[in-house]
């Protein structure tokens, strides 16, 4: 099967699943307490006009398979409705958000994805050395430490006793920067937050790669490497790693889902205004459109990044085909 | 093999042991919350903002409530829903890993997809809206992440049953003309309890931190004390008084450090086949919190 014809049949294969969020939306629209136009608006005085229109585009005087199928074919067709609050589409308060969060996340992947598994490869070379047991002990509170919290201690620390970094938002307001400083400006920004969602999956990317490595560290392809009289520097890049990051991998598409919570929490903390700290707005704003819009659209996220975490594994692993 | 061997198997894991302790303090400490705080955790005093001293360990808050004391009372909402949803989850897995592992076919391929999409559904957001839109209250809490943990189970309950199935004592079950209930319950799910137990202690954990990130964006209960929600009040107050947020922060650190060093423990005493150097904790089939 060819690359192009694996990741149409991947997304074919997700289309149920966003059908089935969408169903999902639906009936928390009718299970909400109240007159569920005020789930499909939300909660603020919008025009007369404007409810009777959308009561008639929801089919709201129509039974309840009808409203299902219309709810349906207006997702479906790309209109997540109207927020009265942002007086915009749904879909384009959404979009606006996503690049925020990537920016927060995607550093974050990759840091804690490369540094996870140097750290654990390092553990392995000498088990229970100190070493060892200083990364464990570190990857064991990074794994028990709620990522909110930890933000808020970073920012007590390092943004408000020391002064060193800022504590809020994505950029210094009202002031013009360009080239170099605003690269240095952005990068203050992010660190804080960045660090408080990065931890935990450093911590998991760390452990796995660490058990992991003692897995294959056994197998006979190793010992057969090392008879050839192999450098051990070339038995551990060549023969060990290559085989242990499979698991690795896994694990981090897996916990892809568990960023997007992180997400939520820490942009909240850090005034990060991301598609999570939207999510935290909607909510107090009683945005229910917005709030459903970005279920949606979080969970279709999640999908694309699983795919490309998928793609890297066939890349990784010739073993396994395509046609998996 | 006895309880009694099970426990000396258990001690020979010591940070698991020492968890166990801090868990049953942990347990006495929330159901004697009253006996345990020095003061009301909602009495209202004149002194606000205190630092830690003396008489307030942890300091009061901006309304002059002892931070000790609602450190203590905040322990119960944790703990409550981590005990809760897992149940649920377990109840929930249960049933479905059972069916879809015993009937296989259809059902099996059914269910399967349905606790992938599960898994893949971001939980969290899954968790906000559903208690933003149906509104707040401890149970629909419980309900949606006790929902959001039972593919963990299924998972493992249906490989279990899928290896133990074609087994001879449950054909023989069968064939002496046991009922398909009889055949579940009684012969198999015995044996799925196990690794059921050691997903449970990973739930456990991710339910408190769940529970604690609803709180924090203040969709708990709103008549109950939570660690959560002790922290969404300090969040505003942390410029000038950090304290507010360290002291239940660190509650829910130690809390999840506990019950995942317990779930090693236990994983030690259940799964004694697995290899050493592999850690149980990271590894209970891919379950991310």
């Amino acid at each position: 099967m060819s690359i192009a014809a694996f990741v149409l049949r991947r997304l074919l294969h997700a289309l149920p699943l966003l059908v089935c969020v969408i169903v999902f939306n639906f009936f928390l629209i009718h299970l909400a307490p109240g007159d569920p136009i005020q789930a499909l608006v939300g909660e603020f005085p919008a025009p007369e006009s404007y409810i009777a229109e959308m009561r008639k585009v929801f089919g709201l005087d129509q039974p309840l398979y009808i409203q299902l199928l219309l709810y349906l074919k207006n997702i479906l067709t790309g209109d997540l409705g109207f927020s009265f609050y942002y007086r915009q589409p749904v879909l384009s308060v959404i979009l606006d958000r996503v690049p925020a969060t990537l920016q927060l996340m995607v550093p974050a992947l990759i840091f804690s994805a490369v540094i996870g598994i140097l750290l654990g490869i390092l553990s392995a070379r000498k088990p229970y050395s100190l070493a060892d047991h200083t990364i464990s002990v570190f990857a064991l509170f990074g794994y028990c430490v709620p990522a909110f919290w930890l933000g808020q201690m970073l920012m007590a620390a390092f943004a408000i006793e020391l002064g060193w970094l800022p504590s809020q938002g994505i950029k210094t307001v009202g002031v013009d920067l360009e080239g170099f400083s605003l690269l240095l400006d952005r990068t203050a920004h992010v660190a804080l937050p960045f660090a408080a969602l990065a931890v935990r999956h450093l911590a998991v990317n760390a452990r796995m790669m660490r058990s992991s490595m003692l897995e294959v560290a056994y197998e006979d392809f190793v010992t057969v490497a090392r008879a050839k009289g192999l450098d051990e520097k070339d038995v551990i890049a060549r023969h060990m790693v290559p085989n242990a990051l499979m698991p690795v991998v896994t694990i981090i598409g897996v916990d892809i889902g568990f960023l997007f919570t992180g997400s939520v929490l820490v942009e909240t903390v850090f005034g990060w205004p991301g598609i999570g700290r939207l999510m935290y707005e909607s909510i107090v704003k009683r945005d229910y459109p917005v709030l459903m819009g970005n279920f949606l659209i979080t969970t279709a996220l999640v999908v694309i990044v699983n795919l490309i975490v998928d793609l890297i594994y066939v890349w990784l692993d010739p073993r396994v085909k395509y046609n998996k | 093999m006895s309880w009694r061997q099970l426990w000396q198997q258990f001690r020979k894991n010591r940070a698991a042991e020492i968890s166990l302790y801090l868990l049953v303090g942990f347990v006495v400490t929330a159901v004697l919350a009253y006996l345990f705080s020095p003061y009301d955790p909602f009495a209202l005093g004149d002194e606000t903002l205190l630092a830690p001293r003396a008489d307030h360990w942890m300091g009061t808050d901006d309304l002059g409530r002892d931070t000790l004391s609602r450190v203590i009372h905040g322990a119960r909402v944790p703990l409550l829903v981590g005990f809760l949803a897992t149940a649920t989850s377990l109840a929930l897995g249960i049933l479905i890993g059972s069916l879809s592992g015993y009937f296989g076919g259809r059902t099996d391929t059914v269910l399967m997809r349905a606790t992938e999409y599960v898994l893949v559904v971001p939980r969290f957001f899954l968790a906000l809206l559903v208690v933003a839109m149906l509104g707040t209250g401890i149970m629909k809490i419980v309900l949606v992440i006790g929902f959001l943990g039972w593919p963990e189970v299924a998972r493992v309950v249906r490989a279990q049953f899928l290896s133990f199935r074609e087994r001879e004592f449950v054909l023989a079950a069968r064939a002496i003309g046991a009922s398909h209930a009889q055949v579940i319950f009684r012969e198999i799910l015995p044996n799925a309890i196990p690794p059921a137990v050691v997903v449970a202690s990973i739930l456990v954990a991710r339910a408190i931190l769940l529970e604690a990130g609803l709180s924090f964006l203040g969709l708990g209960d709103p008549n109950l004390i939570s660690w959560g929600s002790l922290l969404s009040e300090a969040q505003e107050r942390i410029s000038a008084s950090v304290w507010l947020a360290i002291f239940p922060g660190m509650a829910i650190s130690l809390l999840v450090l506990c019950v995942n060093l317990f779930g090693d423990g236990i994983n030690d005493v259940l799964n004694p086949k697995l290899r050493k150097n592999s850690n149980p904790v990271f590894q209970r089939h891919g379950i991310s919190q």
